[in-house]
């Protein structure tokens, strides 16, 4: 009974972690530039693609293929940063979200062009699969190396923006953006850079998914919806709300669907309506 | 200011009566000339006046009180459900089916817009998209009650006002929704032509100053919400009247992704656009699935892409813009 609840949990912070590591870049992009992204998703969908290719077709160990797949998926954001979105910080939100979210539709359809509509996984190596014994109950070791390695990559990520210069620029830019400029950061390239680790944490994010999300075609459309309400309950632009907001509905997903299995995903919408009708800013949101 | 704005509605309704009166006229002559001349285009036919029904209900939040909804398909649903559930239970005649789940759509808007007409942007899209995914994760998941996944079936309507049975070909479906339309439209029309239409544009244009002018926002933003809820249960009441089923499909995002499609195509705030941009939009989902129906998410990217970068507007727009350029070439002063 307890070992259960321990084990529900556990499983619930690391979808908690998952979805943190794929939003986190979303949190900060729409806080910092006001751009709804609704394409974000589909950034974590190509890290997981690219870490399932070199796993499966190039025989990558898979702890290697996780960076590499965190760095191609940077390298596109980049790119597209460049190329598309910095084009349309300008425009009105619901067009944001329309376009952004005509960019969605398309990558699916190449996705499926690509990749096929077939599920794809990635073998895990020995020393991940498999459960750990404890006292009194098992643990899934995946479950246990997502929490150490998403424990860690928060911790960086936290302290790279509350103690790192750049993280200082970030903060004064969400805060006051033209105040910034004038004190001679160039906000546009911040934002790339911003722009490009976000869409990296997304796509390693996507990488360590596979096997717990699945990776199919409509991911990024699946995920959608969740990415959004993680980013509006948390607030727009705060880090570590946006982490709460990850692990309570990681947990609240998980621990509903065991307790109310015929409940489904009820609990995971329910909860950002209930937060928002108390809080209309989410739980951290300044303004 | 507000003398200025006063006058560019006028300027806008006089244009509208000008121009615009006959492109409305054409299109539901078309349409009633289709329900004569292309029998066998009529189920193509009633899904672009049930779409087009639909798109004009949140064309009254977009174009005219200026609220974006990212979830509407969550009433279009709720009528569709409630018209399927009552001719199961027994109210199987679909004026009185159709009358009433309506009102429950409007109901049930009621209910939401005590939440939602206190967020604005991002929050309010966010949560319009999550009360429509939460119904859709109920009713995939209470089978027992909507068939689930598969749908709510052996839904069987009687005769519509006890006199006209629908047929294999789909002509009493066709002219049933046609005059729902039609009257709907012409609801429509008149409401935003009224004193509560014009306070919803002073919403879209200047919320901070309405307040000023006695209007309290909150309560008409509220009465817009539920009145385009009533109208979009109407629109899924007569999905299911005329397929006798209803799919999970009628609360899915993708609906209300498309709806939004209509509208902005057509012109967001002119109401007959939005029943253009069904008719382009169904017209096009059917040539294009019709090609390869695994990429069709690949045209309806690129639909909305271009919507947005290009379709300032509208159709509406672009016929505007043509107009005014035949005129100066004839040399017609305004």
């Amino acid at each position: 009974m307890l070992a259960d609840f321990i084990n529900i949990v556990l499983s619930g912070v690391a979808l908690g972690m998952l979805l943190f590591l794929i939003t986190g870049g979303l949190s900060v992009v729409m806080g910092l530039m006001g751009f709804a992204n609704m394409a974000h998703g589909s950034f974590a969908m190509l890290g997981g693609y690219i870490c399932a290719a070199l796993v499966n077709d190039l025989a990558w160990p898979f702890l290697l293929a996780l960076p590499a797949a965190a760095v191609a998926t940077a390298a596109v954001g980049a790119v597209l940063e460049r190329l598309i979105f910095c084009r349309l910080y300008q425009i009105a939100e619901l067009e944001q979200v329309l376009l952004t979210v005509g960019l969605v539709f398309m990558s699916v359809a190449m996705a499926n062009y690509v990749f096929g509509s077939v599920p794809v996984t990635v073998p895990l190596p020995h020393f991940l699969s498999g459960a750990a014994e404890f006292a009194f109950f098992d643990l899934a070791i995946y479950q246990l190396f997502l929490i150490g390695f998403g424990g860690v990559l928060i911790a960086a990520m936290v302290l790279g923006i509350q103690r790192t210069n750049f993280g200082a620029k970030i903060r004064a830019a969400v805060d006051n953006r033209r105040m910034t400029t004038s004190c001679g950061v160039n906000v546009d390239r911040l934002f790339m850079l911003a722009f490009a680790l976000g869409t990296g944490l997304a796509g390693l994010g996507g990488a360590l998914s596979v096997n717990l999300l699945g990776l199919d075609p409509v991911f990024p459309l699946r995920y959608l919806v969740l990415m959004l309400l993680v980013v509006v309950v948390g607030g727009l632009g705060s880090v570590h709300g946006t982490l709460i907001a990850a692990l309570l509905l990681g947990v609240g997903d998980v621990v509903g669907k065991y307790y109310v299995h015929e409940a489904g995903a009820f609990f995971i919408y329910a909860i950002p309506v209930v937060v928002l009708l108390i809080r209309p800013i989410g739980l951290f949101g300044r303004r | 200011m507000t003398v200025v704005q006063t006058s560019s509605v006028a300027d806008r309704e006089a244009s509208w009566l000008g121009r615009l009166g006959m492109i409305e006229i054409l299109f539901w002559v078309a349409m009633a000339a289709g329900g004569f001349l292309l029998p066998e285009h009529l189920v193509l036919l009633s899904q672009i006046l049930i779409a087009g029904l639909f798109a004009l209900s949140l064309d009254l939040l977009l174009g005219y009180a200026g609220i974006a909804s990212l979830g509407h398909a969550a009433f279009f649903g709720i009528g569709a459900y409630a018209a399927g559930l009552l001719a199961k239970a027994g109210v199987s005649e679909p004026l009185t089916g159709l009358v009433l789940s309506a009102a429950l759509a409007g109901a049930a808007d009621l209910l939401c817009s005590l939440i939602v007409a206190r967020l604005s942007g991002i929050a309010m899209l966010t949560v319009t998209l999550g009360i429509a995914m939460l119904l859709y994760e109920l009713m995939n998941r209470a089978s027992d009650f909507s068939g689930g996944d598969n749908g709510l079936q052996g839904v069987a309507m009687s005769p519509l006002l006890g006199l006209f049975p629908f047929d294999f070909y789909g002509h009493t479906g066709f002219w049933y929704c046609f005059v729902v339309t039609l009257a709907g439209y012409c609801g429509l029309r008149r409401l935003v032509r009224s004193p509560f239409g014009l306070a919803l544009a002073a919403i879209r244009e200047n919320v901070r100053r309405v307040p000023a002018l006695g209007i309290p926002v909150r309560r008409r933003v509220m009465t817009a919400f539920t009145i385009s809820a009533v109208i979009a249960g109407a629109a899924g009441a007569l999905l299911t009247d005329t397929t006798q089923f209803v799919a999970l499909e009628v609360l899915s995002f993708d609906r209300s992704a498309a709806a939004l499609i209509m509208v902005i195509f057509g012109g967001a705030g002119t109401l007959i656009g939005s029943l253009l941009g069904a008719a382009t939009y169904l017209v096009a989902r059917d040539e294009l699935a019709a090609i390869n129906p695994t990429y069709w998410y690949f045209w309806l990217g690129l639909m909305l892409v271009g919507v947005v970068l290009f379709g300032r507007g509208g159709l509406m727009g672009w016929i505007d813009n043509l107009w005014r350029m035949f005129r100066k070439g004839r040399g017609g002063g305004e």
